[in-house]
């Protein structure tokens, strides 16, 4: 499908949890030059550093500051495009929050996947006193959008970010709410081309881009490509086949993993934790701004601890706040093995592939904070994605076992890795000898690694590379929906006192739907009351594959199907009288941003134009 | 003493062409030289009060070195090496483990501000101490000659530092109004 427009760029943004990276490719040049090759650059962002210096950087931190009124001189903050900024973003954010965390705003994106918010309420920074002016986790993303379209707009006058081709990332873990939410966030910016991208494809295709041509001699037909996407605040899978069609090869997305809070932020802060026990035992207590700066010197001693190289120790140095440097520098130090057992053996311990994520994956919260995975250990969660993920490859395959084996988990040919955590050469080995140790003792051959070429850009240049692939060049990733969704119904039975009634699931979406198709859930009526609010009960499913629109399920086995957030129909009193009950059906649609919509349609009644009149049903219920 | 303009050489020899080529170089190298440092230091640049351009006979206009860039440079050293800090600090009363854990932050905060804002490579890539010949008309600016200084081009000699050179400098860049003679803000947690 080609889908041609007229901008001048494609623009690829990753909205990270922890960094914001914005690249672009000029379409007119590839367009004029078919035959070359295409040429990606990143946009070096305008920021603050610290108060009155700005720097240009290819990352823009995912921070907001919300300074105090009498922190910072108005002149101090001004940005090249704005002399009276009011939203402090950036380096300069993630800076000051250092010292001052309760005027930080961090992890919006965490936020705005976490269905147990309301996520357009206004309560970041967590927990901070309330004088502090709050921010919802839609509005943080905004304001980073606002950063990235300012910054682009002060280089490219001519041609404003709204016009170009925009392809904006999210974790392809997010649910339907979160994907409405990023979108909702880009509307603001006024996209006229926009399109959302699953991360790890973003990946494949960065990799793609970096292969040239040559992609096609590293994988062949039967392939399953795993992409593993660990970033500074979650961990991502991804299962791709590879499959062939009229002579081409075609890329098919067929899995996606659960939403998994944990990420590279989470490795500092062990190390740090470690290095805070180690002086404790020598008597030393740290305050907590100690710990932050420890924070800050594990993250830099483990890049070099984590390269293969001799170097055994790193000493740690952490200067007193005030002046005085001498004599009041805390001394200590982080080693290889220090570093190899907190975290390789704390994060990519050697599991087997029966060994899955051992904590309940939602409990009870009583206090209002981001459900972050309980189990550290990313091979178990992987070993769980796989075991669940074991016949995924059968639709675009065929089933090619003989059907006696019990297969106990899909069995990936190539591994394409992603994400900062990555970059570094000891864990990236090792998550590769835990995958081949599953599939050596299934005498299975080893899988590949896919050789990637930037681990933290690669996300948003591949997703610029992305707009080019839409305008009808070269291989495109066949995804669509990566879940299968359902309405609660509460079947008819008599109340039994002490159990919650029975509830059935209707499949209102199939796995795989693409985009801009429509898909009607069957004749099943429900009522909707005028003017009042009416919910639904709303499930997932990442496993059940074969449901069609319209199917009923009465039973299903544990784990199956995930509770989303309740989804919201109102229907406006116009015309009607309140209280009346309306049937209607439900229609899902997968829009061509990427995102879910979901209709109901009046069974009786119709518009002037004699069309069945519509309404939409809320996928994010404001609280 | 009688020279004869009309022997003009009716071949070249090597030895001539060589030495023809390395004028060559040598003038391309000094013309390149202005325009590379004013193409990468637009921030510097900026900041530095024009200079005359014409070339007044004798007199000399000298360039002021511009104090914001100087401050700028303090206070990113003083951010993440404590730069000031250790500078100001007395020495004689601490033991050398003092200093070294102290020289560490500034070691490594050092290091950090100079690979983030400066491209730094070395002048010459031959060993320090090892036999280098310099050609007629080399670069004195990039090259000082001591010790025995006599003679003509090429000059044989011992190279005993390695000299630096800066090829790209990306400072931040300072926000109008902004005062850059605070180095270093003072911290008063509440």
């Amino acid at each position: 499908m080609s889908n041609e427009t007229n901008a001048r760029y494609s623009v690829g943004i990753d909205l990270g949890t922890t960094h914001c990276v914005l690249s672009y490719l000029d379409l007119d040049k590839a367009r004029k030059d078919p035959t070359t090759e295409v040429e990606i650059s990143v946009l070096a962002i305008p920021q603050l550093s610290q108060p009155g210096l700005i720097e240009e950087k290819k990352q823009l931190p995912s921070f907001i500051y919300r300074a105090h009124e009498s922190e910072l001189n108005q002149s101090d903050i001004a940005l090249p495009w704005n002399a009276e900024q009011q939203v402090i973003a950036g380096s300069i954010a993630r800076q000051l929050g250092s010292k001052t965390p309760i005027r930080l705003v961090s992890s919006a994106k965490s936020w705005l996947c976490h269905s147990g918010v309301d996520r357009h309420a206004n309560f970041l920074p967590i927990g901070s006193p309330e004088e502090i002016s709050k921010l919802s986790p839609l509005t943080a993303t905004i304001e980073y959008l606002d950063h990235l379209r300012q910054a682009w707009n002060h280089q490219f006058p001519d041609n404003p970010l709204n016009e170009q081709d925009v392809t904006i990332t999210i974790p392809a873990s997010f649910d339907p709410a979160a994907r409405e939410l990023t979108a909702d966030a880009a509307s603001n910016m006024n996209f006229q081309h926009l399109t959302l991208l699953e991360e790890p494809q973003a990946a494949v295709y960065n990799w793609i881009q970096a292969c040239g041509d040559n992609w096609r001699e590293q994988v062949s037909t039967g392939d399953i490509i795993l992409v593993v996407d660990v970033g500074g605040g979650t961990c991502d899978l991804s299962l791709i086949a590879v499959s062939e069609e009229e002579g081409n090869l075609t890329l098919n997305r067929i899995a996606v993993g659960d939403h998994i809070l944990l990420g590279g932020d989470n490795m500092d802060l062990a190390l740090a934790y470690r290095v805070k026990a180690k002086l404790a035992t020598e008597g030393k207590e740290l305050q907590p701004w100690q710990i932050q700066a420890i924070v800050q010197a594990c993250r830099d001693a483990k890049e070099q601890l984590l390269l293969d190289n001799d170097i055994n120790e790193i000493p740690i140095a952490i200067p007193s706040r005030g002046s005085k440097l001498l004599g009041n520098t805390l001394r200590t130090s982080l080693t290889r093995n220090e570093v190899s057992e907190t975290l390789v053996e704390g994060f990519f311990p050697n599991v087997s592939i029966d060994q899955h994520p051992v904590a309940a994956r939602r409990s009870a919260l009583s206090q209002k904070g981001l459900p972050y995975a309980q189990d550290p250990a990313i091979s178990r969660h992987l070993a769980s994605f796989l075991s669940r993920q074991v016949d995924a490859a059968d639709d675009v395959f065929g089933n090619l076992s003989s059907g006696n084996e019990a297969k106990s988990f899909i069995k990936p040919s190539a591994i394409l890795f992603n994400g900062g955590v990555l970059k570094s050469p000891v864990l990236a080995d090792r998550m590769l000898s835990i995958i081949n140790q599953w599939l050596s003792d299934e005498n299975v051959k080893p899988a590949r690694l896919l050789s990637d070429a930037d681990l933290d850009l690669g996300v948003s240049i591949g997703a610029s590379y992305y707009g080019y692939v839409k305008q009808g060049q070269g291989v495109r990733i066949r995804g669509g929906l990566a879940s299968t969704y359902y309405v609660g119904i509460e079947s008819a039975m008599p109340a039994i006192p002490g159990m919650e009634a029975p509830i059935e699931a209707l499949c209102i979406a199939p796995f795989g739907m693409e985009e801009g198709s429509e898909a009607k859930a069957s004749e099943t009526e429900f009522g909707l009351i005028v003017g009042e609010p009416v919910h639904f009960r709303f499930f997932g499913s990442n496993i059940r594959r074969h449901d069609e629109a319209g199917v009923q399920l009465d039973y299903w086995p544990e784990g199956e199907l995930e509770e989303l957030p309740e989804l919201q129909a109102t229907l406006p009193s116009e015309g009607r009288r309140i209280g009346e009950v309306v049937p209607v059906h439900l229609v899902a649609k997968v829009t061509e941003i990427g995102t879910l919509k979901l209709e109901a349609i009046a069974v009786t009644s119709s518009d002037k134009n004699s069309e069945a009149e519509r309404w939409q049903i809320e996928l994010d219920v404001r609280d | 003493m009688n020279i004869d303009l009309s022997s003009m050489p009716s071949t070249i020899d090597m030895f001539h062409l060589i030495l023809t080529i390395l004028a060559l170089l040598c003038f391309i190298l000094l013309l390149k030289k202005p325009k590379n440092i004013s193409n990468t230091s637009p921030q510097i640049e900026e900041k530095i009060p024009e200079v005359e351009q014409a070339v007044i006979e004798k007199t000399v206009q000298l360039k002021e070195a511009t104090p914001d860039a100087a401050l700028q440079l303090l206070t990113l050293l003083q951010q993440d090496a404590r730069f000031i800090d250790f500078v100001k600090e007395d020495l004689s009363t601490y033991s050398d483990a003092d200093i070294g854990a102290a020289a560490r932050v500034v070691h490594e905060g050092s290091q950090k501000t100079l690979e983030t804002y400066f491209t730094l490579a070395a002048v010459r890539n031959e060993d320090e101490e090892t036999r280098i010949s310099l050609p007629k008309g080399f670069n004195a600016a990039e090259v000082r000659l001591t010790g025995n200084v006599v003679g003509e081009a090429p000059f044989n000699g011992t190279l005993i530092h390695k000299g630096w050179k800066v090829s790209e400098v990306k400072l931040p860049k300072i926000a109008e109004g902004h005062d850059t003679s605070i180095i270093a803000p003072a911290e008063v947690e509440l």
